[in-house]
């Protein structure tokens, strides 16, 4: 399995955000995505989701089983900014609904609704409204639905806003654990996340220029 | 899909959700017509059904511009829209569970506000069938205009603006049904059928309209 970005440049109005960015993720890989505000870590990410149209360039998915043509945005788990969660649901509502709606995957079905509450801690409060939750819990919850169903590329616009430090800590141990079953993570953040073995992908913004560190 | 549809009339039945608006404000507006145009009980009743189907239009309009556009502000549109099963039948889904939660409430509270307008059990019998087939085309048609609408900030009273002019027909067609159904030569079934047709015409192209400029409201 790999993802492969090829060229991609994209357009915000009249202005190129970035081109010619080219990155391809394995199995078992990381990249946090940097930059200044503004630089087109959201913008990307978003392209790779397919929710936004680049200007040039394509995203690749390749793998064994999936058929080809698969388009990349299949295999992908997004969480933007905002939870995609409804405040009049109850958390068990939310999940449920976001785990029937996702098909599964190349045969692999995710975490049931209970596994995923408990592996982001919150396993007695599923029953409450998601409006009910605070901040930090409920970017947890949003967290949760990332792996009630399974998909392998994982990416993930600043996951860790409004978390506190232990929550942070689970994070990184949850995408660790995603990376070692052979999945990928592309994270914009501004934390270091604590994860060791990720690739950084530095976007300097609006001249377009970019430099991959290794 | 289930799921889908099932989520949305839930979402559409708590705190919140519209649906119950939408028949308070179909109330309000038959309720006052005969307020405004006096005790005259023959001509309640002869203007009846088109004032039951004008306030089951404005009613119909007015929740529509929240169909996509909560799913838009949580970012659950962003999930919908990476999904592989085709965006049509996502938003065909939605606007059956949109008219569940909202259309088919106003065709149950129409027989009461016939009442009120003096109709008889024809007329109400009548207004109460073409509305019952024609309120989805109002979703359709609106679905296209939510959609069209859905990055604007305050995009309600636009989007009862972009639908009104394609909801005219069904309106009247919908009405001439009822009357025909009332006044003895004029036969009721080819009004009827028009309307019907509307409806499933609507039905194909509303989603797919709507569909493509979700894909296009990207940003």
């Amino acid at each position: 399995m790999r993802l492969t970005a090829e060229n991609l440049s994209a357009r915000r109005g009249e202005d190129l955000l970035f081109e010619g960015i080219s990155f391809e993720i394995a199995s078992g890989e990381g990249m946090l995505v940097t930059g200044r505000n503004g630089s087109g870590k959201s913008t990307l990410l978003r392209v790779v989701a397919g929710l936004l149209r680049p200007e040039h360039g394509r995203v690749l998915w390749q793998s064994d089983r999936s058929g080809a043509g698969t388009p990349a945005a299949e295999a992908c788990q997004y969480l933007g900014h905002r939870n995609a969660m409804k405040p009049e649901l109850s958390v068990r509502e939310n999940l449920t609904f976001w785990k029937n709606f996702f098909a599964p995957f190349e045969a692999r079905r995710g975490l049931s609704v209970d596994e995923a509450a408990e592996a982001v801690g919150l396993v007695g409060i599923v029953h409450l409204p998601f409006g009910y939750l605070s901040a930090g819990q409920q970017r947890r919850m949003a967290f949760a639905k990332l792996m009630v169903s399974y998909r392998p590329v994982w990416l993930l616009d600043e996951p860790t806003a409004a978390l506190d430090t232990s929550a942070e800590a689970l994070f990184t141990r949850l995408i660790e654990a995603h990376l070692g079953d052979g999945g990928m993570v592309m994270a914009a953040t501004h934390q270091p996340l604590g994860l060791e073995t990720a690739r950084e992908l530095k976007m300097s913004g609006f001249t377009g220029v970019t430099e991959e560190v290794w | 899909m289930m799921a889908l549809l099932t989520r949305d009339l839930k979402l559409s039945l708590r705190a919140g959700g519209g649906a119950l608006i939408g028949v308070l404000f179909f109330t309000a507006v038959v309720a006052v017509i005969p307020f405004g145009v006096g005790p005259d009980l023959n001509l309640l009743a002869r203007i009846g059904p088109a004032i039951v189907w004008v306030g089951a239009l404005l009613s119909a309009l007015l929740g529509l511009d929240r169909m996509f556009q909560t799913d838009r502000e949580d970012g659950s549109l962003d999930l919908m829209l990476m999904q592989e099963h085709p965006l049509t039948l996502t938003v065909l889904v939605k606007c059956l569970a949109h008219w569940l939660g909202h259309g088919l409430p106003l065709v149950i509270a129409s027989p009461l506000l016939g009442l009120f307008m003096n109709m008889d059990e024809v007329a109400i019998g009548a207004t109460m069938a073409t509305l019952l087939v024609g309120t989805p085309a109002l979703t359709f048609i609106g679905a296209v205009g939510a959609a069209v609408a859905v990055a604007l900030p305050r995009g309600g009273l636009l989007v009862s603006i972009l639908v009104l002019p394609l909801a005219i027909p069904v309106l009247i067609f919908g009405v001439s049904a009822a009357y025909a159904a009332v006044e003895e030569p004029t036969p009721f079934l080819p009004p009827f059928l028009i309307l019907v047709a509307i409806t499933m015409f609507f039905a194909v192209l509303g989603p797919f309209g709507a569909a493509l400029a979700l894909r296009n409201a990207g940003d």
